[in-house]
């Protein structure tokens, strides 16, 4: 891969990517608010669902937050507790458990919303889209799995971790960390990246609308005054 | 004390003669679109009968409603905050799309565009959402009209609890009535207290119960937390969406459309006052038998000049205090005590409530036996049984029902004795506690029912929204505004084509089938 795209890809995507995702958005929820939900389709046909939901969500859950430390933890901080290798070894672990929860999760929704004729006539294009590409990046991951075993002294996890620091602080030569790194962790970050960018346009806003605050309001009552 | 207004409703099942118009025309103004075909914000169920969706009383299976705790506390049935955010992924509790029906329509296209055949054309059942041909709708949201169906089917209905049913299977005692439906707009909502975006909220001013549609990010848990599954999922929207008890209109001071429309003259609405403090213990009566007792005593006497100077410290406009006084609602629940809450023990307290109907004397009555106290009939001698309706409306307590029960047929003695024989017969009103001047009240307006009697509707005082009363900014900022909407500036529910989605099914009420791209 030549330095240029190599740079394009890995340097200056992955902020595009975010600002399509932040400002569309803010464009989203105040322009069009009747479109922020979660679009669930249980009420067509739940079977399924149970399984198949909960497994996605907790195993994609948990895959996010350990991406999230995972990557966005100094080397100097996780050393007091232990050795990039162990980290590793404790990456691959826990990813591939809840890759394998998320990916039983998922293939049960995919094939509901492909085979099953009400929900294939209620879906929208990017709600297809959006599983597909999931599917894969989720396949993509499972996959580096084995890439990653092959350096069980953790050298690409640390160059990956670089790699994100430098992007979410703003450091240049980003890309340079991930130049020499298999073509399956650069497939895994650009597809990552890719939905970042479509999630606008997709029902993934809904996350932003977990509502933890529930847990917060005061009693269960909500009167609103005359206005 | 806290003093709160709400416009409650009445509805007087002794005189519905279930024609389905305030089901018909409600849906014509609120749910003649894509996604809420199956939806009914007013529906009439014959009873007995397991109703629409099916089995919905029961919340051992659907577990709507409030339940209280051994603390005394009481939360929704689903359970605390935890446990409900823990099944956001997939609701258990949610019922499916065939509990209600599968919408369909008929394609009556077909019927004119069909070639010259042997046999006459058919307008065949599609489905609304998928467009396929329906060889057979197996369920819709009056399936059981009239008795249709077996009886083993329809004596699943839960109000048969601790009544031996058999014997009301047979032709001979068989026995049936109407039940329109609507959102109850309660004084402790379980929708609310389970919509975990916040969406939903009662209005201060006249308690209707709404859903803000640009704040509802369809988690569904509204629609299982409410006991009378009165909350219905927009599949095409993915939000929620209920009753709005009409509330353009009834801040113009005009009846809902289900009320106007009624032909049977059923429906009253009036303001009820209550006392917004002592909600949660009315809610948390341990006894579900005394919850009917406890909801009437949160509602306030408008006449009480304690209870006019705290309503009016608490912004309860002149007008809605003048409206209180003349409330049927008030006189129904309160003075007459001949009206119910529908299933009180959901502890919901909710503010539609019903006139118990009368029902034929049974057979005996033919032989020439009627059994009377020697003033009016034995009550326990109706067809339809006390017990039936007290399951329905007292939470099983059979007294506040034969006792109403016993004085609507005290009111249609003493008016017959008054009319028909010339000699009013006070001995009838004594017997149940009534008097001359209430009896004619009750006569005038549950049997004659003059429409400004039904609907004592004060109009709303937008202007109170200010600072000070008559605010003029307000009402100025509010002129020429859209007077509902479903969010997105003026937006009328409909799914519009955009970056954020496109809408995937057209609206099939006009009678146009689904077509498969």
């Amino acid at each position: 891969m030549s330095y240029y795209i190599n740079e394009l890809l890995f340097g200056i995507y992955p902020y595009i990517a975010v600002l399509v995702m932040i400002l569309g958005c803010i464009f989203r929820y105040d322009q069009n608010p009747y479109s922020w939900k979660a679009d669930s389709s249980q009420l067509l046909r739940s079977k399924g669902m149970r399984w198949g939901s909960n497994l996605f969500h907790i195993g994609i859950i948990l895959l996010f937050f350990g991406h999230l430390v995972g990557l966005l933890t100094p080397e100097a901080v996780y050393h007091l507790v232990m050795s990039a290798a162990v980290k590793q070894k404790l990456a691959m672990i826990a990813g591939g458990v809840f890759g394998a929860m998320c990916f039983i999760g998922l293939t049960m929704l995919l094939w509901r919303r492909i085979s099953d004729p009400r929900i294939r006539a209620t879906s929208k294009f990017a709600d297809i889209l959006i599983l597909v590409i999931l599917y894969l990046q989720l396949i993509l991951g499972l996959a580096t799995i084995p890439a990653s075993a092959q350096h069980p002294d953790g050298s690409s996890m640390i160059a990956l971790a670089n790699w994100a620091q430098h992007i979410v602080t703003f450091r240049g030569g980003a890309a340079e960390f991930v130049m020499e790194e298999a073509f399956i962790f650069k497939a895994h970050i650009f597809l990552g990246l890719t939905i970042f960018l479509i999630f606008p346009f997709t029902r993934l806003v809904h996350m932003f609308s977990a509502p933890v605050k529930y847990i917060l309001r005061p009693g269960y009552q909500i009167v609103r005054k005359r206005g | 004390m806290k003093v709160r207004a709400q416009i409650g409703m009445v509805l007087n099942l002794d005189k519905c003669i279930g024609c389905h118009t305030c089901s018909v025309t409600c849906k014509n103004v609120w749910t003649s679109r894509a996604g809420v075909e199956y939806a009914w914000f007013n529906n009439v169920e014959t009873k007995p009968g397991v109703g629409y969706p099916r089995n919905w009383e029961d919340q051992m299976q659907w577990n709507g409603g409030w339940t209280r705790k051994s603390s005394g506390k009481i939360q929704p049935k689903m359970g605390g905050k935890f446990r409900l955010l823990s099944r956001i992924f997939a609701n258990p509790d949610l019922p499916e799309i065939d509990d209600y029906y599968e919408p369909f329509t008929f394609d009556y296209a077909h019927l004119q565009t069909s070639g010259e055949a042997k046999d006459m054309p058919t307008a065949r059942a599609h489905s609304a959402i998928t467009g396929e041909r329906m060889e057979k709708p197996e369920w819709g949201p009056n399936w059981e009209e009239i008795l249709g169906g077996e009886f083993e089917k329809r004596s699943q209905d839960y109000n048969f609890k601790d009544i031996e049913k058999e014997m009301y299977g047979e032709f001979e005692n068989t026995f049936m009535m109407y039940l329109p439906r609507l959102c109850e707009h309660c004084l402790n909502p379980a929708c609310v207290a389970s919509c975990p975006s916040g969406a939903i909220y009662k209005r201060e001013e006249d308690g209707i119960v709404l859903i803000d549609q640009d704040k509802c990010r369809g988690w569904r848990m509204c629609v299982s937390g409410c006991p009378y599954k009165k909350i219905y999922f927009n599949w095409q929207s993915g939000k929620s969406e209920k009753c709005t008890f009409c509330f353009p209109r009834i801040e113009n001071g005009e009846p809902t459309v289900c009320s106007e429309t009624c032909v049977g003259r059923i429906r009253y609405l009036g303001v009820m006052l209550y006392d917004a403090d002592r909600i949660e213990e009315a809610a948390s009566v341990a006894d579900e038998k005394d919850l009917y007792e406890a909801q009437t005593d949160i509602f306030l006497n408008p006449s009480d000049p304690e209870v006019i100077a705290a309503a009016k410290r608490d912004g309860v406009p002149d007008s809605w205090l003048a409206a209180a006084k003349k409330s049927p609602v008030y006189k129904m629940a309160m003075e007459w005590k001949v009206a119910f809450p529908l299933h009180p023990e959901y502890r919901t307290l909710p503010m539609v409530w019903y006139i118990p109907p009368l029902s034929p004397i049974q057979s005996r009555w033919e032989d020439g036996q009627l059994e009377t106290d020697g003033v009016i009939p034995d009550v326990s001698k109706l067809r339809i049984p006390v017990k039936y309706l007290a399951n329905l409306l007292t939470a099983g307590k059979e007294q506040p029902v034969t006792h109403a029960l016993e004085r609507m047929l005290a009111m249609r003695a003493y008016m017959r004795s008054k009319h028909v024989e010339g000699a009013p017969d006070r001995s009838i009103l004594d017997h149940v506690g009534l008097d001359k001047p209430m009896v004619e009240d009750m006569y005038q307006i549950m049997a004659i029912a003059n429409y400004e009697d039904r609907y004592v509707i004060p109009t709303n005082h937008k202007e109170y929204a200010g600072k000070t009363p008559f605010d003029n900014d307000i009402a100025f900022a509010s002129r020429s505004e859209c007077g509902f909407s479903f969010g997105d500036g003026c937006s009328g529910g409909e799914v519009k084509k955009s970056l954020f989605g496109t809408p995937t099914h057209k609206n099939t009420l006009n009678g146009q089938i689904r077509r498969q791209k």
